[in-house]
């Protein structure tokens, strides 16, 4: 058994990677956590909108497709997606397209995991927009449609100030959880922060240091965006609702 | 796009891959809720360090990915001299992980039963074991046993991370068969094809079984 004895001063050792020494090669990893996760979740927050939308308007064909959407990216696992759009879309779209995915796309594991990170939690999204628009009481709804309001305007001015507001309490976990799947992105290649953890281990072989020093960054990351989510809680909550608070 | 003559000729390593995911599936949801309910339990409980023990152990694997557990493992379990390879190791990861979730809903679940009841067991002279084993989990187990189905089919999911250390499992045995076939593009869209046959009936199942027991409660 190695010695335990943890020598802090590792950090500060340069690291053979070229990123500066290894504080910087977990910094590095950090940002591109921070980076795939925040785009992601732009992107999972306009698609999961849509989709949850079309989930419940009166169309039976908009809402199988959202049905359809919701199930595809459920259940498969993101592994398997994030796959699937690196290595098997270039060959399945044309020719210009593939070879300019393959060739001069440029940071391709980043782009692929965003893109990717988006639509899988997109489909979350949606489940949880979709249930948010359903709590509504249905007065509302037809409420909006007797005063003489088209369907889009009975959306856009009656039912989906609401819905946002109601839904953003169950979203808090998951946009935690798409920091935590943006790791998984490391399979295709992105240099995300267990990425990072693992190439320590490979360079310094300081097990316990990376590991602890990786844990604690992803921690404070987790109570980061819980302090973050909790204080949009409180700003949007709507007064009158169980979760409102009395006011 | 699916080489079906491919599929059947690596038959072997796909099916070993996909008995792989199921054993690591099952034996980690059997560990995981017993040990969850060890855990909600100790959160519930009135002793100060147990529930505070508890609770941290459960944020602690709650705020990290389950990319980075599999590897505290699979770096650790070396370090500290274990000649355990990473296929066996694994288990004991995803037990531990899983652990944590189930904790959770399983917490849910106890609380949504009415405090008249433990009044009730307390009352009639049961003892806090007697209680738990009698009044409340059976009531408590069947409330929730659509969500932790649900939460199963997310881990049979999760399974597929292991290809990350280099198990074949389904999704590993597929990376396996690509790469020695240069079929990339072929056992790719399969694997996904694969994953979604197994749990898209299951999902559409639990939904069912959702709607039914909270009908019946």
């Amino acid at each position: 058994m190695t010695s335990l004895h943890l020598d802090w001063g590792i950090l500060f050792e340069e690291s053979p990677t070229g990123d500066g020494p290894y504080w910087q090669l977990l910094l590095t990893g950090l940002k591109w956590t921070l980076a795939t996760a925040m785009s992601g979740w732009l992107i999972a927050v306009a698609v999961g909108a849509v989709v949850g939308v079309i989930r419940t308007v009166p169309s039976r064909w908009l809402s199988l497709l959202g049905d359809a959407y919701v199930e595809v990216f459920r259940n498969i696992p993101f592994l398997v997606q994030l796959f699937f759009w690196f290595f098997v879309l270039p060959e399945l779209l044309p020719e210009a397209a593939g070879s300019w995915m393959k060739q001069s796309m440029p940071r391709p594991e980043f782009f692929t995991a965003a893109v990717g990170l988006g639509l899988f939690t997109a489909a979350r999204v949606a489940e949880q927009v979709k249930s948010g628009i359903q709590s509504l009481p249905r007065g509302q709804r037809n409420a909006g449609l007797a005063m003489g309001l088209t369907l889009t305007q009975t959306y856009r001015y009656v039912i989906l100030p609401m819905a946002f507001r109601i839904v953003i309490p169950p979203l808090t976990s998951e946009f935690m959880n798409t920091f935590k799947n943006s790791a998984v992105a490391l399979a295709i290649g992105l240099t995300e922060l267990t990425f990072q953890m693992k190439q320590m281990v490979e360079y310094s072989n300081q097990v316990i240091i990376t590991i602890l020093a990786t844990t604690v960054l992803y921690m404070v990351l987790a109570m980061a965006v819980n302090r973050l989510m909790a204080w949009i809680e409180h700003k949007s909550r709507v007064p009158g609702l169980i979760a409102g608070g009395g006011k | 796009m699916i080489d079906f003559k491919l599929v059947a000729d690596n038959s072997d390593i796909l099916l070993a891959g996909l008995r792989y995911s199921l054993a690591l599936t099952c034996s980690s949801m059997l560990i995981g809720i017993v040990l969850g309910c060890l855990l909600a339990m100790a959160r519930l409980s009135s002793v100060k360090w147990l529930s505070l023990a508890a609770s941290a152990y459960v944020n602690l694997f709650r705020s990290v990915p389950l990319v980075l557990v599999i590897f505290w493992f699979y770096f650790l379990i070396p370090f500290f001299g274990f000649k355990v390879g990473p296929d066996k190791s694994v288990f004991i990861t995803f037990a531990i992980f899983e652990a944590a979730y189930y904790c959770e809903i399983i917490r849910a679940g106890i609380q949504s039963i009415s405090r008249g009841q433990v009044g009730a067991s307390q009352a009639l002279g049961l003892t806090y074991v007697q209680s738990m084993r009698y009044i409340i989990l059976p009531q408590a187990l069947r409330n929730m046993l659509p969500v932790l189905l649900t939460q199963t089919v997310v881990l049979f999911q999760d399974t597929s991370l292991v290809t990350i250390i280099g198990i074949k499992d389904f999704m590993g045995a597929n990376v396996v068969t690509a790469s020695n076939n240069g079929a990339l593009k072929e056992m790719y869209t399969f694997a996904a094809l694969g994953y979604f046959c197994i749990c898209f009936p299951l999902s559409m199942l639990l939904k069912r079984l959702h709607k039914r027991i909270a009908v019946l409660r």
